[in-house]
């Protein structure tokens, strides 16, 4: 008998608009000793079973049907105090952000007590006894030391280690783990995978990772389902639904994952998604608005872009002593040059200062020594405003995050037109209204997007708007800073493809900031690697992946998700270039 | 003009706000009480029965008449006399008008103030910021009410007699409106400091926008929701600062009473009994605060994003 | 720790400067003090002759430091109207305003909180419906229409207690005080309920509002991932992160009880601090109105100073060096 048993599971929420179903007749099992993936794009519906099994699901959601049998019994009918009950002694849970998770106002010690003297018979100096073994399990060094401290004196991996520990206190029999691993590092990530495997397989728990991260299903799952829109779409062991999946979604979906050991022309779309945009019309490019009257001036021999010895330093504590303040080089003298028509990439982990150097080479940030030079001009001494709008006309952004890079109160037409309208780079207004439209056509969206507003978009959408902004101004240069990190990954495939397609028509070159290898791989020419603001290695991408010089650079490549287990010859037929 | 703003109705018809509002009663109801009162106080003039300030038509023989519903009263004054003569329905109304005036005037003023500096100081930093929030750090040690009586016993000190008279108003709104800046600016330096790092204010930067147009474009109007929900309450704590400072004596100039004047004036003749003078006033005072403190608390839970 | 005591106290000092700036402003500038102070018939020899021997011709500077000096030290110089020191006249007044805002305070944190907390946790019970109704009821009154009803019922028609001054008092040392004689205490009671009303409401809104923030929030969540019994989770957990913001504006809010502390020493006839104060405004009575100021200013940032160490001594994020 399967340890939880959940059966035809229903969850509706209620809202102004109708009732929104979430999950729809979903059935899973789970075993002991075993590790259930439950996997899923956003809007899939993970998270609320998560939520649901234990209980917490909250207002105006509700359990509409179905039955979670625990060990043989059932939970979801229990009384509320039965229920709390079950919570933590025999079902452990695990969110996403340990920054939040734990109260700062208490130690790690009085949490776990506390905990431990709810559900075990023990006295209080054997729970504090408990709560010090405890995080020597979890891999936290001097836990006597380290268990009278409070949260915020903990690092962001070491937190989730002790809510793991925290989970696990009580000996339950089932964790619900809610994207543990999202916030973290990738090379934290690793750590604490591999902790969650350790513990699970010794003490014989039942685990449910909820995620959205193929990499992770590939790494430590025994069995995977597969959520599509509150539908179980496929469920079976890893190795299968990686390698030779039944169900059309999952196969699209694994496919769109970015490879990382070839490089292809195009991403693979999801074509299972029933809103998948007609697809772009290819321009006409020496008709096209955006290859007219590039007012560029002459182009100077050499790299496009150069960037030299630049380096940012941000004071953290100002005081009135030099000696007392507190600085961060989060670049020290970063060196490398750009040719025209190249795409560029820039990889490190999160701190490693890739976005800061994208910010100094646009402008945003003013360096604190070195120089950038673009076309021959050096940007970090120019001080005319003139002929700095000049120059901001050829370099454009696009950002990571798509909820914040759209000002909520204006409609798309205004901020596509915002850089249009100051530079001043149509006749009038009518001629811009044309302009925008076209862009949106160009991006895929339709001209009729121009009179909404941002929220009225999905997330890829919204990236579309940024790039069409950023085209406004037909620059030469594109800084593409980590685009698709805060997307699907049906989504992102979409969204590389738009961006790889505009550079190869447009000719434009292309600074891309990411830190996931397998997309850099696939759009990239060459490569730099960053760690702690300096710049490590530069090679072309082929090199780099098939031979890495520096040891980062190695460490980097071997934590890439190994997902080699997905055999994807076959699919390759399947996967439309369109 | 019709065709540009037909869209931002259907908008706002369509909105949650408007949706919210509909199903509170409790809004409801004061935004009406809210709205008969300021609209009484604006048609004083057209719709009082009698004119308190006309002193040609007041007849002492009328003083300290009681209201209609007690036999010695009569319904040419529905709500009595003063010891005057004056009707205190006139009164009433006429008071609203100063004491709306005042308080939207003065509300206005903070909020303009208090908006501006919020915005440069949290879009700028560095020493403006610091200064700015030390000034705003010193101001905050006194309590509103304090300052406002300082503003206005220097005012009265300065300036000579009859001018004092005229400017007595203006005065007020200045004090009132210079106790009140900060709650604003220090709400809207933290929002700046929030919209000023996102990505589409660096866009905006991208493109070559300056940072006055950026202020006014960009971050002026994603910053303002919390600001009208603190102008409800900053409208209702006004009105009744200019009432307290009127009934002490040192507020509205007596050519120009308002309800809190009205409340001192009949507050010496509570103890022989002729109640009404002093409470009818009370009763209209409340009633308009009360209807703006629900409708500020209201617009507050709509506005918060983590309760929908 | 002790580095931020430390600029807090330099912060503070620098507050009372710039006010007794203010005060000193006042002082010099508005209105001729000199003419304040002597008859019609003083020639204008003889007041030139005063205006040198009152050191008024020094520089601004020397002004202002003997200023500072003198006020340190409880000389506040000589009352315009009243044609006695300043200093007698604070002497005398101000244990009743302290007792009055002492009671007041404690009344509104021991009513207040509990309310607060109980609206909180029971968000839809009758009696939080009640005192939120009394609390709409407590913000929107103003507190000279408080004072006049409480009169209007309890002095004038059930004629239970008085409606002015302040009773019997006794002197202890350089105190008196009202507080040990029935009538004393008496005559305390509604002062006491008026000054604490407005300031009672406005804690329970605040603690309310921000309990139910607390309660939102992902730690919340998780110990009730956890199995934590409800009381726990609202009493350990919820409560004592809802206090240490409460903490900060809440003693904001006491400092300004002695402000408000004038209106209701003006309705009842409280001999205090206020009520001075409001005399001397409209008799344009300097030297007393640049006293209250700074007086009123010093126990503001006293406890402003109390409040912000209160503040870390709590919250352990601001004690210890996070990593």
């Amino acid at each position: 008998m399967a340890l939880l048993d959940i059966a035809r599971m229903r969850i509706e929420f209620a809202s102004r608009r109708g009732t929104l179903v979430a999950v729809d007749g979903v059935s899973l099992s789970l075993d002991r000793g075993e590790i259930l993936g439950v996997v899923g794009e956003s809007g899939a519906g993970k998270s609320t079973i998560g939520n649901a099994v234990i209980g917490l699901l909250e207002y105006p959601g509700r359990l509409a049907g179905g039955e979670v049998h625990l060990d043989g019994q059932r939970i979801d009918t229990l009384s509320e105090s039965d229920k709390r009950k079950v919570r933590g002694r025999r079902i452990g849970m695990i969110f996403q952000d340990p920054l939040t998770s734990l109260d700062p106002l208490q130690t790690v010690e009085s949490q776990l007590v506390e905990t431990m003297l709810v559900h075990l018979d023990l006295s209080h100096a054997q729970a504090q006894q408990r709560a010090v073994d405890l995080l020597r399990q979890v891999g936290i060094d001097q836990p006597e030391l380290r268990v009278k401290q409070y949260p915020h004196q903990f690092s962001g991996g070491m937190r989730q280690r002790v809510v793991i520990a925290l989970a696990l206190c009580c000996e339950p029999e089932i964790i619900i783990a809610d994207e543990p691993t999202t916030a973290l590092d990738v090379s934290i990530q690793a750590q604490i995978l591999d902790l969650l495997r350790k513990l699970c397989k010794e003490k014989q728990v039942g685990m449910i990772i909820i995620t959205h991260d193929m990499g992770v299903i590939a790494d430590i799952t025994d069995r995977v389902a597969v959520l599509y829109r509150g539908k179980l779409v496929e469920q079976g062991p890893t190795a299968k639904i990686l390698g030779n999946p039944d169900h059309p979604y999952t196969r699209s979906l694994i496919s769109a994952v970015p490879r990382p050991d070839i490089k292809l022309r195009r991403f693979p779309l999801v074509t299972y998604i029933e809103d998948v945009k007609t697809p772009v019309k290819p321009m006409d490019i020496a008709t096209h608005w955006l290859g007219q009257r590039r007012d560029f001036g002459e182009h100077v021999d050499g790299p496009l872009v150069q960037v030299q010895d630049i380096g940012m330093r941000f004071v953290l504590k100002s005081a009135f002593l030099v000696r007392h303040r507190r600085t961060l080089d989060a670049v020290k003298q970063v060196n490398f040059s750009i040719a025209q028509g190249e795409v560029f990439g820039l990889v490190g982990e999160s701190g490693s200062g890739k976005s800061t150097v994208a910010r100094l080479i646009s402008g945003l940030y003013t360096p604190s020594g070195g120089s950038v030079i673009f076309n021959g001009t050096n940007l970090t001494t120019l001080k005319d405003e003139k002929r700095m709008n000049a120059f901001r006309r050829q370099i454009q952004m696009v950002f990571q995050d798509p909820f914040s890079s759209l000002n909520p109160r204006m409609r798309v037409l205004d901020i596509v037109a915002e850089p249009i309208r100051f530079h001043k780079l149509a006749d009038n207004e009518a001629q811009t209204r044309s302009i925008v439209s076209d862009l949106l056509d160009v991006v895929g969206l339709g001209a009729s997007a121009a009179s909404r507003y941002p929220h009225e978009f999905s997330g890829g959408q919204r990236q579309r708007i940024c790039i069409a902004r950023a085209l406004a101004t037909r620059p030469r240069f594109l800084i593409c800073d980590e685009p698709t990190s805060a997307l699907d990954v049906s989504i992102q495939a979409q969204i590389l493809n738009l961006l790889k397609d505009l550079q190869e028509q447009l000719g434009l070159t292309m600074l891309f900031i990411s830190h996931d290898l397998p997309v850099i791989r696939q759009m990239c020419d060459r490569v730099g690697v960053m760690r702690h603001g300096e710049l490590l290695e530069v090679a072309d991408t082929e090199t780099l992946f098939k031979s890495p010089q520096h040891e980062y650079s190695r460490h980097l490549l071997n934590l890439m998700p190994q997902l080699q287990a997905m055999s994807r010859e076959s699919l390759e037929i399947e996967a439309t270039t369109v | 003009m019709i065709a540009r703003l037909a869209p931002l109705f259907a908008r706002a018809a369509d909105s949650d706000l408007w949706y919210s509002f509909k199903r509170t009663p409790s809004a409801v109801i004061s935004a009406v009480i809210t709205l008969v009162i300021v609209v009484g106080a604006l048609c004083a003039p057209f719709i009082a029965p009698h004119n308190p300030f006309d002193l040609a038509s007041l007849n002492i023989m009328d003083a300290n008449t009681p209201p209609a519903w007690n036999p010695e009263g009569t319904t040419d004054f529905l709500l009595g006399t003063d010891d005057q003569g004056r009707d205190i329905l006139s009164a009433i109304l006429y008071g609203s008008r100063v004491s709306l005036f005042v308080g939207f005037a003065s509300v206005l003023f903070s909020m303009v103030l208090g908006v501006s500096l919020g915005l440069i100081s949290g879009y700028v930093g560095g020493r403006v910021d610091s200064i700015i929030m030390r000034i705003a750090d010193v101001q905050l040690s006194f309590p509103a009410i304090l300052i406002a009586l300082l503003i206005d016993g220097v005012a009265r000190g300065l300036l000579p007699r009859d001018m004092h008279d005229q400017l007595a108003l203006y005065v007020l709104i200045f004090a009132i409106g210079i106790s009140g800046w900060v709650q604003y600016a220090r709400t809207v330096r933290g929002s700046t400091m929030v919209e000023r790092n996102k990505e589409y204010v660096q866009a905006a930067k991208l493109i070559g926008i300056g940072p006055l147009t950026i202020l006014r474009r960009h971050i002026l109007p994603n910053v303002m929701g919390p600001v009208l929900v603190i102008a409800t309450i900053h409208l209702a704590i006004a009105i009744i600062t200019e009432a307290t400072l009127s009934f002490l004596g040192v507020g509205v100039p007596p050519t120009a009473p308002s309800l809190g004047t009205l409340i001192r004036i009949g507050n010496s003749y509570l103890f022989s009994g002729m109640w009404w003078i002093s409470i009818f006033p009370g009763i209209a005072l409340v009633a308009l605060v009360l209807s703006v403190n629900l409708l500020g608390d209201w617009l507050r839970d709509a506005l918060n994003p983590k309760l929908r | 720790m002790l580095a931020f005591i430390g600029r807090r106290l330099l912060q503070s000092v620098l507050v009372m400067l710039t006010v007794a700036l203010i005060a000193f402003a006042m002082f010099r500038y508005v209105g001729d003090p000199i003419v304040s102070m002597v008859g019609q018939d003083t020639t204008e020899a003889q007041r030139a002759e005063l205006r040198e021997s009152l050191g008024l011709n020094d520089p601004f500077v020397v002004q202002y430091a003997r200023f500072v000096s003198n006020a340190a030290q409880g000389n506040f110089g000589i009352s315009y109207r009243q044609r006695q020191p300043v200093s007698d006249l604070i002497e005398q007044r101000l244990p009743a305003t302290l007792e009055l805002s002492f009671v007041s305070a404690l009344m509104a944190l021991a009513f207040g909180i509990p309310m607060g907390i109980y609206t909180a946790l029971r968000r839809h019970g009758v009696l939080s419906r009640a005192f939120m109704a009394l609390s709409l009821a407590g913000i929107s009154l103003p507190t000279f229409l408080i004072g006049i009803l409480l009169i209007l019922v309890f002095s004038v028609q059930l004629r239970w207690l008085p409606s002015f001054g302040r009773g019997e008092v006794i002197a202890i040392g350089g105190w008196t005080t009202g507080l040990l004689t029935p009538s004393g205490l008496a005559a305390l009671i509604l002062p006491a309920i008026t000054l604490a009303l407005f300031q009672m409401t406005l804690i329970m809104r605040l603690v309310r509002a921000e309990m139910l923030e607390i309660l939102r929030a992902d730690f919340i969540k998780f110990a009730r991932a956890r199995g934590l019994p409800q009381r726990l989770i609202n009493f350990r957990h919820a409560l004592k992160n809802t206090l240490v913001p409460v903490i900060t504006i809440t003693g904001l809010q006491l400092g300004s009880i002695i402000a408000f502390a004038i209106i209701t020493e003006t309705v009842f006839q409280w001999p205090g601090m206020g009520l001075l104060f409001i005399q001397a405004i409209s008799t344009v009575d300097i030297p007393v109105m640049a006293a209250y100021l700074v007086l009123t200013a010093f126990f503001f940032v006293l406890i402003n100073l109390i409040v912000d160490i209160l503040y870390v001594v709590v919250d352990p994020r601001l004690r210890v060096q996070s990593k």
